[in-house]
Parts: C-alpha cells; structure tokens; sequence
C-alpha cells in the first residue's frame, strides 16, 4: 500500500508499505532516516521515539498505515523544529493561535535546502538547544538511545520550561540508556532547561 | 494482510462485521509489538485512529463515558476527579510514549490479566459498551474477563466505551514491579470505597487467569465496617480486620509461578496491597489523610 504523511515539515509518499509494517521500518528502510533507532521493537526502549502530531510516540508500535495524512517530526528535523518554535513562540508548527495551517509548504523547504541546510536529514542545520546541551553536558557515548531521549526531552522542555529532577526523570522513563547511567542525560537536560529560562545568562 | 481504514463508527462496524477475523489496533501498543516479533499475522488489520469519537469522553450525572481509544495521559490529566483510582492505574501504564498511545479498550480487548486498567476498573464499577451491525449492548466488568487473554467479545462486536462510576469516595491502586516505569506487574491491585451505598470493592490484577475481584474479602469488610459503625463513627480501622481482609484477598488469587514472580510470591504482595490501599482509603475517607497519592 501506500503511504502519504508529513515528516519534518515535508509532504512524503512512500511505496509498496506492507500493511503490518511499522512506521519505524517506513521511516529507516523507505525514507532514508534512520535517526530513529531499532532496538527492542517493543516499545520497552524509547530509542525510536518520534512526535506523531506533535505527540511523542514508539514509532515501532505505529503502523504505517496510521499515519496517513499526518505529521511526524523524527531526530533528524529536530533542530529546524526547534528553531521554528522559538521563531512561532513556543509553537514549531505555527498551528498554536494562529491561523497558518500546521507544516510547512515544499516552497519553504526547498528555500532551506537552497541554504545548504536540510532539514530532512538534519545536515548542515544549526543544532537545536538540547542537542547542545546533550554534547556540553557529555550526555552522549555510544549515541544509540540519543535520539529517542533528545525527542522526548525537548518535547517536555516544550510542556514544561522548569522541570523538576522528578519531572525529567519521568519524562524519560521510556528512554533506556545502556552506557551513561543517565546522569549526564540528567545534566544535559536541566541545562537545556537553565539555558532556555535564562538565554543571554550562558 | 490487509489494511482496513474506515473514517467513521459504522464503516467501522461494517468492517469487523464482514471480517470477523479483523484485528482492531489503535494504539497498536499491544498489535503491534506481535506482529514485529512474527507471533500474529492478521488477515486484517482494523485501524480505529480516524473515529474521532473514541478518542472522546462525557462526564455524566453518575458515571463517565470513557472512549475506547482516550489514552491513558488524558486520562491521568483530566479524569483524577471523578476516576482517581483509574488514573492511579494509568499513571503505572508503562511509559509516556505508551501512555500517549495506549487507552483503556486495548486493555480490554487484549484482557490480559497483568493489564493495568483492570483492578481499577472492577473496583470503581463499570461496564464495557459494545457494539456490532446487530447493535449495542453494555457487558457489567464482572462478567466481561472470560479467561486469560478472553473476553466476552463476540466476534463482531467492537469496544466503543467503557462507563465507569464516578467516585464517591477515595480511591487507591497499587502495582508491584521492578521500577517504577515500564514494568508489567507482577501483581496489581484496585480499592474503591463507596461511602454512599457504604461497600468496599476490590480488583486484583496478575494473581489469576482473569483480573479478578475478591468477593469474599469485600463481603467480610463490608459487614464489619457496618457492625462496628465505622462509616458513622470514621473510626480507625481495627488490625485485626484489616488482617483478615488481606488474608481474604490473598485466598482470592489463583496466580502461577512465572519469570515475574512466584505464585507465593504474589499471594504476599496481594495481602500487603490490599492492607496498604485499604489503610491509605480509609485515612482519606476519615479525613486525616497525609499523603496517600501516587503510591505505585
């Protein structure tokens, strides 16, 4: 079957989906973004995490089918995500009290692959505040559980712009890290949230 | 496999009525993660993510009308008023990301026995509302577990909502697990006091071949509580019937030996459970409550 859906900000068809394939497999093997990592295929991990309709999700336990018609932001269109949200105030798909419809037209998109950045694939985009902080804080090792956790923490800096360590530990309780001890995961976090509340203090 | 897409209830109805064999997904948080692993291979699958109504729920005067599809995060954020006991269970539901997904008739359909909704659902009170092309019938939650991973389903019908009574008083559940995000519980249990008709209700979750309530135990309180006049007199519940109460909840298990826990195991933690969300309800019910949220 096919498949029409938006992924970071653009219109994407894919073909010959099998029916009881999972919007992870769609994303990694049919559309060339394998940001959103394969793991347990369970929903046990968090590393495919991805906004389904700005919700973040296990993109494993999607079908593809599912997401016909709507809007997934995965690791990779993250920092352009981020970047429009703080350009929209608080609202990366501009649909928060306004009337432009949610998404960006291809006209827009080609403007920023004319730039020499891409936001399909994340290359040459400035990166966003939490991937910063990630790098600073030496939250990343092996990197294979990072871009589920960069998902589902920037989408509850997003909720929340001053978590508590119970707020962030919660927030990331689907994100299993094999490497770090989730410490610098934790560090990261609160520092992309003390660089947000205070941006010209750091 | 097929992929049957319908956009509204009755193309919805239509479809499970001429594929009986259909696999409804909604969430997919339970479908999804057999066919990734090869264990089912569905002729049809029946995606119910376009019915906008099953992601939709009505407070009435005594119950609310919870759509199948609401999921669980709704559930924590807008119904600990009137569902504090559900929302305990949904808040225990794995993950955000799961919980996003993930509602209260995938829990149903499946009918798992370690599926978190349940003790909370036969402790509050509900029926599960379901319909087919021959029409809708409302199935009480005592009678809709049939057996491990069996429900009272026809092949036809599909979960539309459930109703579940509104609190008239506290409401607690409790899980056992290894941590507290992303387990499947050992065991599990829901405590509903309804001081208007002056009974207790249980369910136990994970100590059966269905979730289960302890009828036995409900009885012995209840009785109890009405000689001693502890609903008038709110005193503290004596020792010794709170011990018998979770003696009479432990004897209610039927559980296994599994890689989660002993059957032993679980008939202990089912006592010390039921103790624990009886002492918690009835210090809110007397009014001297501390803390007794978010205990999981």
């Amino acid at each position: 079957m096919r498949v029409n859906f938006t992924v970071n900000g653009r219109p994407q068809e894919a073909d010959d989906v099998w029916e009881g394939e999972s919007l992870l497999y769609v994303l990694r093997e049919r559309l060339g973004l394998p940001g959103s990592k394969n793991a347990c295929e369970q929903g046990e991990c968090g590393s495919c995490t991805v906004r389904l309709d700005g919700v973040p999700v296990c993109s494993c336990l999607v079908a593809a089918g599912q997401v016909e018609g709507r809007e997934v932001v995965t690791v990779e269109g993250l920092a352009d995500f981020a970047k429009q949200r703080a350009e929209h105030g608080g609202c990366a798909t501009g649909a928060c009290g306004s009337a432009e419809k949610a998404g960006t037209s291809l006209d827009a998109a080609k403007q920023w692959a004319a730039k020499g950045h891409d936001s399909q694939t994340g290359e040459g985009v400035e990166l966003s505040p939490i991937q910063e902080a990630f790098i600073d804080a030496g939250a990343v090792q092996c990197g294979f559980c990072t871009p589920g956790l960069l998902v589902a923490a920037d989408e509850m800096l997003e909720r929340n712009p001053n978590p508590s360590d119970a707020d962030i530990r919660e927030a990331l309780s689907g994100n299993l890290c094999r490497c770090t001890g989730y410490e610098k995961i934790m560090d990261a976090v609160r520092l992309a949230a003390a660089r947000q509340s205070a941006p010209e203090g750091v | 496999m097929d992929f049957l897409r319908p956009a509204s209830w009755e193309e919805a109805l239509a479809a499970k009525a001429e594929h009986p064999t259909a696999v409804p997904i909604a969430g997919g948080t339970d479908v999804m993660v057999e066919i990734n692993f090869d264990h089912r291979r569905p002729e049809y699958l029946l995606d119910l993510n376009r019915i906008g109504e099953l992601s939709e729920w009505e407070v009435g005067e005594e119950s609310v009308r919870l759509g199948a599809s609401v999921p669980y995060t709704q559930i924590m954020e807008n119904l600990r008023g009137e569902l504090p006991g559900l929302a305990l269970a949904s808040h225990t539901v794995a993950s955000p990301q799961i919980r996003n997904r993930g509602g209260v008739g995938g829990n149903l359909g499946t009918a798992s026995p370690a599926g978190d909704a349940h003790p909370a659902l036969l402790a509050a009170g509900a029926e599960v509302e379901v319909e087919s092309v021959r029409g809708s019938r409302l199935i009480p939650i005592d009678e809709f577990y049939t057996g491990v991973k069996r429900n009272a389903l026809a092949a036809d019908e599909l979960i539309r909502a459930v109703h579940v009574k509104k609190a008239d008083g506290p409401q607690q559940y409790s899980k056992v697990g290894t941590r507290n995000a992303m387990v499947i519980a050992v065991c599990a249990f829901g405590l509903a006091l309804h001081p208007r008709t002056r009974t207790v209700r249980t369910g136990i979750g994970s100590a059966a071949p269905t979730p289960v309530r302890a009828k036995t135990a409900e009885d012995f309180l209840n009785a109890a509580l009405e000689e001693g006049g502890f609903w008038d007199n709110g005193k503290i519940i004596t020792p010794s019937v709170a011990k018998q109460f979770a003696d009479l909840c432990s004897a209610a298990c039927n559980p296994i030996d599994d890689v989660r826990g002993t059957a032993s195991y679980r008939r202990h933690a089912v006592g010390i459970m039921a103790r624990r969300t009886l002492t918690w309800t009835w210090e809110s019910y007397r009014g001297t409550a501390a803390a007794t949220e978010g205990v999981a």
